[in-house]
């Protein structure tokens, strides 16, 4: 996996909901576009959510792996 | 570290522009569970940037009104309506198992101890994701209710038609 640059980390852990999305969104708008943010939720859920947020809003999913309940997203700013 | 997917599709979904959905909420109900489902899915919905309205109208712009307001009204029947439902966001009861109160405080309770916002937290965060509220003017005059009883950053009050043309210019409704 090459080194990603990564521009914002969320911790979205503990949370259930749509605190993951709402808090992705609103870290988002904090970065410039092409800026990578990455995410970390360990709502299960979260794994169709982002997949569904990322289609709806044009913000590209570009890495994305789970480990030990900890899911892990990697978006680009559109 | 497993890989679930490497997302190939999406730097192709970032070529063709995404189109702006709009999405009207009619919030009717003012129960605990159905202003939950509200604010779950306009804060979600400012989340995913589409254009949000929700029309606040009946008992849903009881949850509207500020939480520190007791009563409401200008005459003795308004007054007695709001004596009897406790007004604000946050003291919504459940359609069931409300116990006179105790219900919603076991709600809260379980909230929290599984990280779930309550309703008043997911209103700021769609307030702040730009989440338009309107309220019903036929309620606030029903039920004597003025601009300044509602909380801050709700849009003007408008009627009916208003709200017809919003549901049919709109991608989806719900009517709550």
């Amino acid at each position: 996996m090459a080194a990603l640059d990564i521009k914002l980390k969320v911790d979205a852990s503990g949370l259930s909901c749509p605190l993951p999305i709402v808090r992705t969104a609103q870290a988002m708008k904090t970065v410039a576009s092409g800026d990578l943010v990455e995410v970390i939720a360990t709502d299960p859920g979260s794994v169709k959510d982002f997949d569904a947020w990322s289609k709806s809003t044009g913000n590209a999913l570009v890495e994305q792996d789970a480990a030990n309940g900890k899911f892990r997203f990697v978006l680009r700013r559109k | 570290m497993t890989v679930l997917a490497e997302a190939p599709a999406a730097e192709e979904a970032l070529d063709g522009a995404v189109k702006t959905r709009k999405l009207v909420i009619v919030d009717y109900s003012g129960e605990l569970e159905k202003t939950w489902a509200t604010m779950i899915l306009a804060s979600t919905a400012g989340a995913m940037e589409m254009d949000v309205t929700v029309f606040v109208t009946f008992w849903g712009l009881q949850s509207f009104v500020k939480d520190r307001k007791r009563i409401t009204g200008e005459n003795w029947m308004q007054k007695m309506m709001s004596f009897m439902q406790r007004p604000g966001v946050s003291h919504r009861p459940l359609s069931k198992m409300n116990f006179m109160g105790m219900g919603p405080w076991m709600m809260f309770k379980l909230a929290k101890k599984y990280n779930v916002s309550k309703p008043k937290e997911l209103l700021e965060m769609a307030q702040a994701l730009g989440v338009n509220f309107v309220p019903c003017q036929m309620t606030m005059d029903m039920f004597g209710l003025k601009r300044e009883d509602l909380i801050d950053g709700m849009a003007e009050p408008a009627g009916a038609a208003t709200a017809l043309q919003l549901m049919t210019d709109a991608d989806s409704t719900l009517f709550i």
